[in-house]
């Protein structure tokens, strides 16, 4: 069935400074077809797509859009081609309501009337089966009504071709499930969608064809009915690469951390934790699964000393001695001084476990700068440190002087890890610790995490991959809203179990203003 | 949109980020020296259609009005140290991102505690007591000064910027106050008292200043740089978020800083007023204060480059002062030079960073 094409990338080339996005990149899409673009990261997804949405120029090549020579310099131009691009950050101005965001920045001929676009994003939010109410303010949505205006904004300007830039990463497996038949609905009616993700089984079970990226060059595109996760894998990676996470028993678990009715309230004194309470063990790893945004990050946070806690206790207890002590309302210094040795990997790299103007020499101090006597720092330490992990986890990097933020995110992650890892823990928390990172670097990092969990350590691991959750954790913990909604065994949990408790409301709440 | 006349749209030019490591030290000196002679040559061509004077002896009247004799190299040296002293002493809070520009009111609200201590206890104690007292004062006014805006900003995050700056016109008022009730003519004008003021070495009024300046460079370079507590400060400025996770007291690191800043901006005013003018007036600093500012930033903020960028600095002030003088042209002329020359100096840094591409024929750029 031979389709017309809607789209051409022709020898497309952009580079930044050194790095090289793209490279002479091929990539067609035809009508009424679904494509995915696979790739690890920085292999050149996202770029190639802003280029053709408008928001980089190509230092060469050429885009044609059907069948024409098109010259995209703006996202304006884009529109005009009836291109429309829905990116991970969302761009919606809280304080409006779906209709008047979708409205925003429309230049239509005549009067601007509200209830004319409110008549027509209703046409199309029940020509494709969308699920939103048109009136409601955009701060009163959950992240996936949010997608769902942002898709409804490019549908409204009348785009044919969509790409969406990685749209299940902030789903539940429900709501992906849901985004994704709206999405064949729109490929029936003729729309040209293309999804940028690194989920192999999203890419099987919505794409037609998918387009694999490596290194900024398209490395073939292939039917999705032709192939398999192997396949994709290998065409990524240029190798064949084993996709199987180790998953040992753990080792005589004894309690190492206990946290019990916890709650805590952010700046603002809304509620981020309400009565958590959960134990974890020394020799295993937890998981903790949820949408992002559930009280993940404060949990880690209030457990590290960052944030500040208005009930319940965290317990530690001391592998060698027994001991009890209570971590509560103690800052990470404290918690180092008492003998803890709590290693934490945060969400942010850059923002908050690195400092990325700094070298990874002056990085490696981070922890440790106010160790030894006197009034000045000691290098050599650090320095000694910085090359066994460039060593041993093979960072790739001009050398140990080198400011972390030139490094790529697979790079900087090692280093940070390493860092952890390195201050020999018995608790390790690490957050979304392979998000941005390509398969391999991923896989390094889950190797290092079941490493530290042989070696005795309590390894707490927030994730967003569920298959991941469940192929690498023993104990999985679902968190919805601040509070924790059910703790799932890794080696037996169905995934639907673990949506449904990811969106579970709490008996007890009664409107948070979440739902 | 037509989609015919689209094909010829690609932006004329577009702008392309560095890559920091492409550019060698020897390109990064060219791009500097391009820089400098152009601006050079946009002034010069100004020079003569705007005064009709030859350029080329213009800029040779600035060199003289520099170099041209012993003295006027000892006043560029202490003009250079005493700008560079109150650049070292706004660094520490520049590179913790706190926004300190109010150096000009520590500066000067130190000089005026030394200059009261000079005129009220001048007669009752030794001349070594004297200038111990005067030290410690100065230094400690400085640091009260600096001390204001840390504390709000640390404790109810108040904006540091305004916070500074309204502080320099508190000082430059009682300043202004103390001349009034002080000066018994009723002038306003303090007669210099010499006879307290910080040593003589070697024959040089300015020597001192300049050893102590150097010093001090040596000394802020040394604390930003292997220090843990400069340490603490580039984290703190880089990121509060990580120096949160390491435990780092975000609230002492910003008072810690800024006493630093204010004691070496105390310094400076002791050098001012108890090494150099033995009296005070509202534009003792002269604008230093905020001068220092762009010398720290054109340093990017490292002592040692800070040598340089104040003495560019001074070496237009004091060029285009001589310009003035020798060719009786309005001193806005030599403003409008030094103004064009720093244009181009903090312009090509741009360049050092950005490679402008402009549109060429598609098959030549592929």
């Amino acid at each position: 069935m031979e389709k017309p094409i809607a789209l051409a990338c022709r020898g497309i080339t952009k580079t930044f400074g050194r790095v090289v996005a793209n490279r002479n990149c091929d990539l067609t899409v035809y009508k009424g077809e679904i494509l995915a673009i696979l790739g690890e990261n920085g292999s050149g997804k996202t770029t190639l797509m802003n280029m053709v949405a408008g928001i980089y120029f190509p230092d060469a090549g050429q885009i044609f859009v059907n069948g024409e020579e098109a010259v995209i310099a703006s996202p304006k131009d884009a529109f005009a081609y009836k291109i429309g691009m829905i990116h991970q950050h969302f761009k919606l101005v809280d304080v409006f309501t779906a209709c008047e965001n979708i409205a925003l920045g429309v230049e239509d001929e005549g009067r601007f009337r509200l209830s004319d676009v409110r008549k027509k994003v209703i046409e199309i939010t029940q020509r494709y089966g969308f699920i939103i109410d048109p009136d409601k303010r955009v701060a009163d949505m959950s992240v996936s009504e949010k997608q769902t205006v942002e898709i409804l904004k490019v549908l409204y300007r009348g785009a044919d071709i969509l790409i969406l830039d990685e749209p299940t990463a902030v789903l539940t497996p429900q709501e992906t499930e849901k985004l994704f038949a709206v999405l064949r609905r729109m490929r029936e009616d003729g729309k040209s969608i293309i999804i940028i993700t690194h989920k192999m089984h999203e890419v099987l079970s919505i794409s037609d064809r998918v387009a694999v990226l490596r290194r900024g060059e398209n490395a073939g595109t292939v039917n999705t009915a032709d192939t398999n996760a192997a396949d994709l894998t290998e065409m990524m990676m240029g190798q064949k690469v084993e996709l199987n996470i180790e998953r040992s028993e753990p080792k005589n678990p004894t309690e190492r951390l206990k946290v019990s009715n916890l709650s805590a309230v952010n700046e603002e004194g809304r509620p981020v934790l309400t009565d958590i309470s959960f134990t974890a063990y020394s020799g295993e790893i937890l998981g903790i699964a949820g949408i992002a945004g559930s009280g993940q990050r404060e949990l880690l946070e209030a457990i590290a000393g960052l944030q500040s806690v208005q009930e319940g206790s965290i317990e530690y207890q001391d592998p060698k001695t027994g001991k009890l002590e209570d971590l509560r309302d103690k800052n990470p210094i404290q918690i180092r001084d008492l003998g803890v040795r709590l290693s934490f990997v945060p969400e942010d790299r850059l923002g908050m476990g690195l400092v990325g103007n700094m070298d990874i020499v002056d990085n490696m101090m981070l922890r440790s700068y106010q160790k030894g006597q006197g009034f000045f720092l000691h290098r050599k330490e650090p320095r000694d440190l910085a090359q066994t992990i460039i060593e041993d986890l093979q960072v790739v990097t001009p050398g140990a002087s080198t400011p972390v933020r030139q490094l790529s995110g697979g790079n900087v992650q090692k280093v940070l890890v390493g860092r952890e890892i390195a201050a020999a823990p018995t608790v390790l928390m690490a957050a979304y610790p392979v998000r941005g990172l390509d398969v391999n670097a991923s896989y390094t990092i889950y190797n290092l995490l079941n490493r530290q969990k042989e070696n005795g350590v309590a390894v707490i691991f927030v994730g967003e991959d569920l298959d991941v959750l469940m192929e690498l954790c023993d104990r999985i913990l679902v968190v919805n809203a601040g509070r924790v909604t059910g703790t799932v065994d890794g080696r037996t949990a169905k995934k639907d179990e673990i949506g449904l408790l990811m969106t579970k409301s709490h008996e007890n709440v009664a409107g948070e203003g979440e739902q | 949109m037509s989609k015919t006349e689209s094909k010829k749209r690609t932006p004329f030019v577009h702008i392309v980020k560095r890559d920091p490591a492409s550019l060698t030290w020897y390109h990064k000196l060219l791009v500097r020296g391009v820089a400098i002679v152009a601006a050079l040559l946009v002034c010069g061509v100004l020079i003569t259609l705007l005064t009709g004077k030859n350029p080329i002896e213009v800029y040779g009247s600035m060199i003289d009005g520099v170099f041209g004799s012993s003295r006027r190299v000892w006043n560029m040296l202490q003009g250079v140290a005493m700008l560079l002293c109150v650049s070292l002493a706004v660094t520490p809070a520049f590179k913790m991102k706190f926004w300190n520009i109010g150096a000009e009111g520590q500066v000067l609200i130190s000089g005026l505690a030394c200059v009261a201590t000079m005129m009220f206890l001048g007669d009752k104690m030794p001349l070594w007591l004297l200038l111990t007292v005067m030290t410690v004062v100065s230094i400690l006014s400085g640091m009260i000064w600096a001390l204001l805006p840390a504390v709000f900003k640390a404790y109810w995050n108040t904006n540091e910027t305004l916070f500074t700056l309204m502080m320099n016109y508190v000082a430059t008022q009682l300043v202004a106050y103390f001349l009034k009730v002080f000066v018994k003519d009723g002038s306003g004008v303090l007669s210099p008292m010499d006879q307290y003021g910080l040593p003589v070495i070697g024959g040089q009024a300015y020597l001192l200043n300049i050893i102590l300046v150097a010093l001090i460079t040596v000394v802020v370079y040394i604390y930003l740089k292997y220090s843990k507590q400069g340490y603490e400060i580039s984290v703190v400025g880089e990121s509060e978020n990580t120096a949160r996770y390491i435990g780092i007291n975000v609230k002492k690191v910003i008072i810690r800083t800024m006493l630093v800043s204010g004691a070496i901006c105390g310094i400076a005013g002791l050098l001012l007023v108890g090494g150099t003018n033995h009296t005070i007036s509202t534009t003792t600093v002269g604008g230093r204060g905020f001068t220092a500012i762009m010398v720290s930033w054109l340093a990017k903020f490292n002592p040692l480059y800070m040598i340089l960028t104040s003495a560019l600095v001074i070496f237009l002030e004091k060029g285009a002062q001589q310009v003035s003088t020798d060719f009786r042209i309005s001193s806005s002329i030599s403003d409008i030079v030094t103004g064009i020359i720093l244009l181009f100096i903090i312009g090509c840094e741009f360049f050092l960073q950005y490679r402008v591409v402009i549109r060429k024929n598609r098959k030549e750029n592929a």
